[in-house]
């Protein structure tokens, strides 16, 4: 008898499934447990998190950790809610203009006809290989010369442009029917309001995927506050993190407690911004072949 | 009427221009302008300070030649992590998205999430997981669960043995790697025409290898090519986690690759004009590894 095929995407349980399970179980255990461990260990006592032999799970949650990340920050002449402030606010800048600027281009390469927009596209297509960290130090002598250095805006525009967010929102835009712009110019609309109106409602899941990509490049960002910012009240949170845990380290009794507690508030918005939007993610994946 | 209305709209329309303008403006000061210096730079003998003066091939001859930590330490470095994080992270990401296109939806979504999420432990949150998991004494938890199973005996102070810090920064690339180009595979995968299945296995398609091979794979080119780049360029980009854990340089240049090699002398040396040079070689290497994968995948017409 032929082989039949099988299914991709089944609805339901099947015996046959028993061995993909065993497979995948492994890596999804490595890659789990891992994360997993950055929850419990954040709130550990004193006691458990130099128990020995080591402990992984937590027999006695306490928020000891972050009271103490909050005492230590006391010692420091910047505030704890300063670095808060500062990452809040250029992550909400980045996001927003990012996505704004992505959206408003994706719109225009994608649907109106000018000059340049293929070549434009394919420009942003070789791009997505860009490795910011290769060319950090023209950036550096970019943004000097700029006069931005120690200024917020040498942590929010060079996080702006991000090929890849660009490039999935485009690849959406192209779904969007033709007749429905057509129409809506017919009807005497221009382009910002088909932009606003017919496009950006389209879009969404592509916007929330993009959302994703920007916020973890800018939330876990070391390299603006490292490199273009030398004034320690305008640097970020994750700036601020990383030195209190590289200069304490995980040798001193302290700061291993304020090291688990430090990582566990980088990481938890990372993924919950993820849980709460990755039905968008899927649907924009869809389309983000390169042909 | 309505017929030149239209017509004029897909001709040249200069809103397009102003469309465009903010992300091409920004793209081209922080992201083409800064490869573009970083080329001329790297002809230049440039300490920061003073005005870059022009020596020609000098810093690329130097790095052939001269640079022993290079030649010796970095590239082959760089070359076994590229390869086993990049290429070896790609066919992972191939094989676990297969296995989860083939689950049902709630576990196949749980079990992405819990895939995807080591890609979003960047920067701090990483290097302090790893540290407590590697750390160098019986207190550390790696070093306490070996010595339970007896596979050693006393503690090893990974992270400063040069035998042990590469491996264990492929290991931690590898964790970090289903990021957005194993997402687009297991999209990829989830919308293969059923009906090419079905027609395969009337062609003679005999088990699921074969299936992969002729139908599924050449029928998703796209997300394969997409997932691909994205997984080379993760790959280059997390290669500072070596420095977070070890400190630049790593010990005895054992984890040392390009990137943290461009740090070292950009940033601690101060030798920009020869830090240029080795960034334009990194440039070069991503280039040729995205130029394969575009062979392998790009849609031929």
């Amino acid at each position: 008898m032929a082989y039949k095929g099988h299914r991709i995407n089944p609805d339901k349980f099947e015996k046959g499934q028993i061995k993909i399970y065993l497979l995948v179980l492994p890596m999804v255990l490595l890659c789990g447990l891992p994360i997993i461990f950055i929850i419990f260990h954040a709130f550990k006592p004193m006691e458990e998190l130099f128990a020995f032999p080591p402990k992984f799970i937590t027999l006695h949650p306490t928020l000891d950790n972050f009271v103490k990340l909050i005492k230590a920050s006391r010692s420091g002449s910047i505030p704890l809610s300063k670095y808060f402030f500062n990452s809040i606010f250029v992550t909400v800048a980045v996001v927003f203009g990012s996505l704004l600027f992505s959206t408003m281009a994706a719109y225009a390469l994608s649907k109106i006809k000018f000059k340049g927009a293929k070549i434009m596209m394919q420009i942003n297509q070789i791009a997505l290989m860009f490795v910011s960290v290769a060319v950090m130090i023209p950036r550096y002598l970019v943004v000097n010369k700029l006069g931005m250095i120690d200024t917020y805006w040498a942590e929010i525009l060079p996080l702006l442009a991000l090929p890849v967010g660009l490039f999935l929102i485009k690849q959406f835009v192209d779904q969007v029917p033709d007749s429905l712009i057509e129409a809506a110019y017919m009807d005497g609309a221009k382009e910002w309001q088909i932009y606003l109106k017919v496009i950006l409602p389209l879009i969404k899941p592509a916007i929330a995927t993009a959302a994703i990509l920007v916020f973890q490049q800018v939330w876990n960002n070391l390299e603006t506050s490292n490199y273009y910012v030398n004034d320690d009240s305008i640097k970020s949170l994750a700036f601020y993190m990383n030195t209190l845990t590289s200069t304490t380290t995980t040798n001193t009794v302290a700061g291993q407690g304020i090291a688990a507690a430090a990582s566990l508030i980088m990481f938890l918005p990372n993924l919950i911004l993820f849980i709460i939007l990755q039905k968008n993610v899927m649907n924009t994946m869809a389309h983000s072949g390169i042909k | 009427m309505s017929k030149t209305k239209v017509g004029k709209r897909s001709h040249n329309n200069k809103s397009g221009y102003v469309f465009v303008f903010p992300y091409a403006a920004l793209f081209v000061i922080f992201i083409l302008a800064p490869v573009v210096m970083a080329v001329i730079l790297s002809f230049t003998n440039f300490n920061a300070i003073q005005f870059p003066k022009f020596v020609g091939f000098l810093n690329y001859i130097n790095l052939i030649t001269s640079d022993d930590v290079f030649m010796k330490y970095v590239l082959p470095n760089t070359v076994k992590y590229a390869l086993i994080v990049g290429v070896g992270g790609y066919v992972l990401a191939f094989l676990l998205a297969f296995g989860l296109a083939n689950l049902p939806k709630i576990p196949r979504t749980i079990f992405a999430l819990i895939l995807y999420s080591p890609s979003m432990t960047t920067g701090v949150a990483m290097s302090v997981l790893w540290k407590i998991l590697f750390t160098g004494d019986q207190t550390g938890y790696l070093n306490s669960w070996l010595m339970d199973i007896g596979i050693i005996n006393e503690p090893v102070i990974w992270l400063t043995n040069a035998n042990f810090l590469l491996p264990i920064v492929i290991i931690i690339g590898l964790w970090s790697s289903m990021g957005v180009g194993f997402l687009s595979i297991l999209a990829g995968l989830l919308n293969v025409d059923e009906s090419l299945y079905e027609a395969a296995a009337i062609d003679g398609v005999k088990n699921r290898f074969q299936e992969m091979i002729y139908v599924t794979i050449p029928s998703m080119k796209p997300q394969m090519l997409f997932a691909a780049v994205m997984q080379i360029v993760g790959a280059f980009q997390n290669g500072t986690i070596a420095t977070m854990l070890a400190g630049n340089p790593t010990p005895g240049y054992s984890a040392q690759l390009i990137v943290n090699h461009i740090e070292d002398y950009g940033f601690i040396r101060y030798e920009m004009g020869y830090a240029a040079a080795v960034s334009v070689i990194l440039l070069l290497i991503v280039q040729i590894f995205s130029s394969v994968s575009t062979k392998l995948f790009g849609e031929k017409d």
